[in-house]
């Protein structure tokens, strides 16, 4: 592997049906990154279960609930790598219970594959799939039209999927999407070109993976660094020192920027920009670092340094485009933790303004009970400001959780709209 | 292209060390997980990146079974030195006399799983809110679902199915009085990602890695090192090999292979070309189809 080479995180939807276990198996495999014993275990497995031949779906089963009932019930991350990236895939499962784990996988995602069987076109699964896609802002979405050997390779079949996808997608914000004719099953357009599909003048999928431009998914523009901890060393030699330690989230800062630190408003210089290898010039998302100041402020984790003629808002009144992810519904009015970077502060949802249908897209004002899976557009109070963009200008500073105190769990997760 | 992105490697650390300022922030009385493997040394040296010029704010933790090797041992005793961070050590042994654990019967019997309640005990002994693991996504496929911040009820025990969902990089570390956590900073990291990383960044490991000549026995399909704990079965024999170790856990279950693999780059070079799982010489992972994830459940590394 070269020292250039870029990680691409993908995220996966789709059911058993689909061929989605096929194709992410013969992904890894055609990469030669399945190993002998990892395939003998599943070539046992195939045996017993009376399968002809390696079924390659049979790889990405992980639990034992899971190998017992056939079913995915988690996002379950595989890694593979080609001479050209690396990969992360998140394999989440498609039913219409797994929100919650779709909304997670395409959390951190560059790129969203979307299968569809080419016999039946495009179906609520199709929408709700791509929806998520819109709504988590992954940047690249490829819709796969698998099991193209069912439709004698027709180009026809697959002009048809196409048309009904943009048809819908029309109403969605995806900023790139692909169509790949593919069959999973037999290899077509997958890691090699089809021999089957002339007319497809596209790459296929692997090679879409490795040369897609990604470096652009994170904003470059507003520099955005949220203090984690304050680097104090008690030794001799930095006595003085004094780092603020974080990882930038967006844009780019350079020594001797005019910096504001927010929510306090104080202004400073930029010092240095310290790693462990040494001072570096400037630092860009997502880096490590830790940044020094020219004056001596007080500033702990939660605050947010940025640069002064680039500032996000300080709001306490947030709507926000929450998906609920717990077992027990929201309660009206109830009091939450909200995390936002590396800032946390006591929240309230003051109102639910609509309920998403996800397979329609249509809104219910009526209907603001927010149980699993539900998405809603919700207006939350929080105790103090806190320094946000846009979800869709910044999936950093504009993404929320919500803890509930009672239990420590994670109940939902919102994009600020 | 633009020159504004990192490598993967670099984001791979990047990734890490926000993780490890993470649970800086997050926790009372966080602990790194130390085996004298190569990823928990990487995390440890990621440790020391993420808070420079700051010491390593964690002790480290190495849960001793007593069937170590000898120069995990030193190397262990080395790198404390060297970092001027604190050792606290759950011994195995101890928990035996004590009573807590019986030592496992039969030709396979191993003190594996009898690291489970020892570790659960120093944890609990000292107050430890968050044990930082060098578990990998990779490894096993129970691991491929893991968290990075992966919860840890009042009895210590994973529960797959109920983990707290993780969305971007917002981690919930929120937990009561007795329940930890388990960290995870090189989740994302693969065998190989490892190598290249201990290659670039010169990290020192332990010897047992590179190739050298060792008594050795045939068993389960790999080279299971001659000590004094091992037991020979009829027919087995001792021979002499070149050998290195793909993993290391204790002398009794980690088998080696017949390698002249003798510095980092050719290493890398192996692991590149290798068709088996670094697991795959590990005679704890081969007991049932599910044997990881039965023993995180309980409390496992």
């Amino acid at each position: 592997m070269l020292d250039n080479n870029q990680l691409l995180r993908f995220t996966t939807a789709g059911s058993v049906d689909d061929g989605k276990s096929t194709l992410i198996g013969r992904l890894l495999f055609d990469s030669k990154s399945i190993f002998e014993d990892q395939l003998e275990a599943i070539e046992n497995t195939s045996k017993q279960k009376g399968h002809d031949g390696v079924d390659l779906a049979l790889f990405t089963d992980g639990l034992r609930d899971e190998r017992e009932q056939g079913i995915t019930i988690d996002v379950a991350y595989r890694y593979f790598t080609t001479p050209k990236r690396k990969f992360i895939i998140a394999d989440t499962p498609g039913h219409i219970q797994y929100t919650r784990n779709m909304v997670t996988g395409a959390s951190t995602a560059n790129a969203a594959i979307i299968l569809v069987d080419a016999r039946h076109g495009v179906i609520e699964q199709t929408k709700r799939h791509a929806f998520i896609a819109s709504l988590l802002q992954i940047p690249h979405v490829i819709v796969c039209i698998n099991k193209m050997d069912l439709v004698d390779f027709s180009e026809e079949a697959y002009n048809t999927v196409i048309s009904q996808f943009e048809e819908f997608s029309s109403k969605l914000l995806v900023k790139d999407v692909r169509f790949i004719p593919i069959s999973a099953l037999l290899g077509d357009n997958v890691v090699n070109r089809s021999k089957n599909m002339d007319w497809y003048q596209g790459a296929p999928l692997l090679h879409t993976l490795e040369t897609m431009h990604i470096s652009s998914d994170i904003n470059k523009v507003d520099a955005r660094f949220p203090v984690q901890t304050v680097l104090r060393p008690q030794s001799e030699e930095f006595r003085d020192y004094r780092g603020y330690a974080g990882r930038m989230a967006s844009g780019v800062l350079r020594k001797n920027d005019e910096i504001t630190v927010m929510p306090s408003g104080f202004t400073s210089k930029i010092k240095s920009i310290d790693t462990f290898s040494g001072e570096a010039e400037e630092a860009f998302a997502p880096m490590s670092i830790s940044i020094t100041l020219e004056d001596d402020i007080d500033i702990s984790r939660g605050d947010m340094i940025v640069r002064s003629n680039n500032k996000p808002e300080a709001l306490q009144d947030i709507e926000v485009m929450l998906c609920w992810l717990n077992n027990s519904p929201a309660k009206p009015r109830a009091k939450y933790t909200i995390k936002h970077t590396s800032n946390e502060q006591k929240a309230m949802i003051k109102e639910v303004l609509y309920k998403i249908d996800i397979n329609t897209l249509n809104r219910s004002s009526d209907d603001t009970e927010m149980s699993m899976n539900d998405i809603s557009k919700v207006r939350i109070r929080t105790t103090k400001p806190l320094m946000v963009d846009s979800y869709r200008e910044n999936r950093t500073t504009g993404s929320i959780i919500l803890i509930d105190d009672a239990t420590n769990e994670t109940v939902a997760a919102g994009m600020i709209v | 292209m633009s020159k504004y992105y990192l490598n993967y490697l670099d984001e791979l650390e990047s990734e890490a060390i926000f993780v490890l300022r993470e649970v800086w922030a997050q926790f009372q009385n966080p602990v790194i997980l130390f085996s004298g493997g190569k990823d928990s040394i990487v995390v440890t040296h990621l440790a020391r990146k993420a808070f420079h010029p700051s010491k390593i704010p964690f002790a480290l933790m190495h849960v001793d079974t007593g069937h170590n090797f000898p120069e995990t041992i030193k190397f262990r005793d080395d790198l404390i030195d060297n970092f001027g961070v604190r050792l606290i050590v759950g011994s195995v042994q101890e928990s035996i006399d004590q009573g807590r654990v019986a030592e496992e019967k039969g030709k396979n019997a191993t003190r594996n799983a009898l690291q489970i309640t020892t570790l659960l005990d120093a944890i609990e002994e000292n107050k430890v809110d968050c044990a930082i693991g060098g578990g990998r996504r990779d490894e096993e496929k129970a691991r491929a679902k893991e968290r990075f911040f992966s919860h840890r009820d009042d009895f210590g025990q994973w529960d797959p199915k109920n983990q707290r969902p993780e969305l971007w990089n917002l981690f919930n570390g929120k937990h009561f009085e007795g329940e930890h956590f388990r960290v995870f900073p090189i989740s994302n990291w693969t065998e190989m990602d490892v190598w290249n990383y201990i290659k670039r960044e010169n990290i020192q490991i332990p010897s047992l890695y590179f190739a050298h000549e060792r008594e050795v026995v045939w068993r389960s399909n790999s080279w299971i090192p001659n000590s004094e704990f091992l037991k020979l079965d009829e027919g087995e024999e001792v021979v002499t090999k070149k050998i290195r170790f793909r993993t290391l856990g204790d002398i009794t279950i980690t088998g080696g292979i017949e390698s002249d693999a003798d510095t980092v780059e050719k290493i890398a070079q192996e692991v590149a070309a290798m068709r088996q799982t670094e697991r795959g010489n590990r005679s704890d992972d081969k007991r049932s189809e599910t044997a990881m994830e039965d023993r995180k459940k309980q409390g496992y590394f």
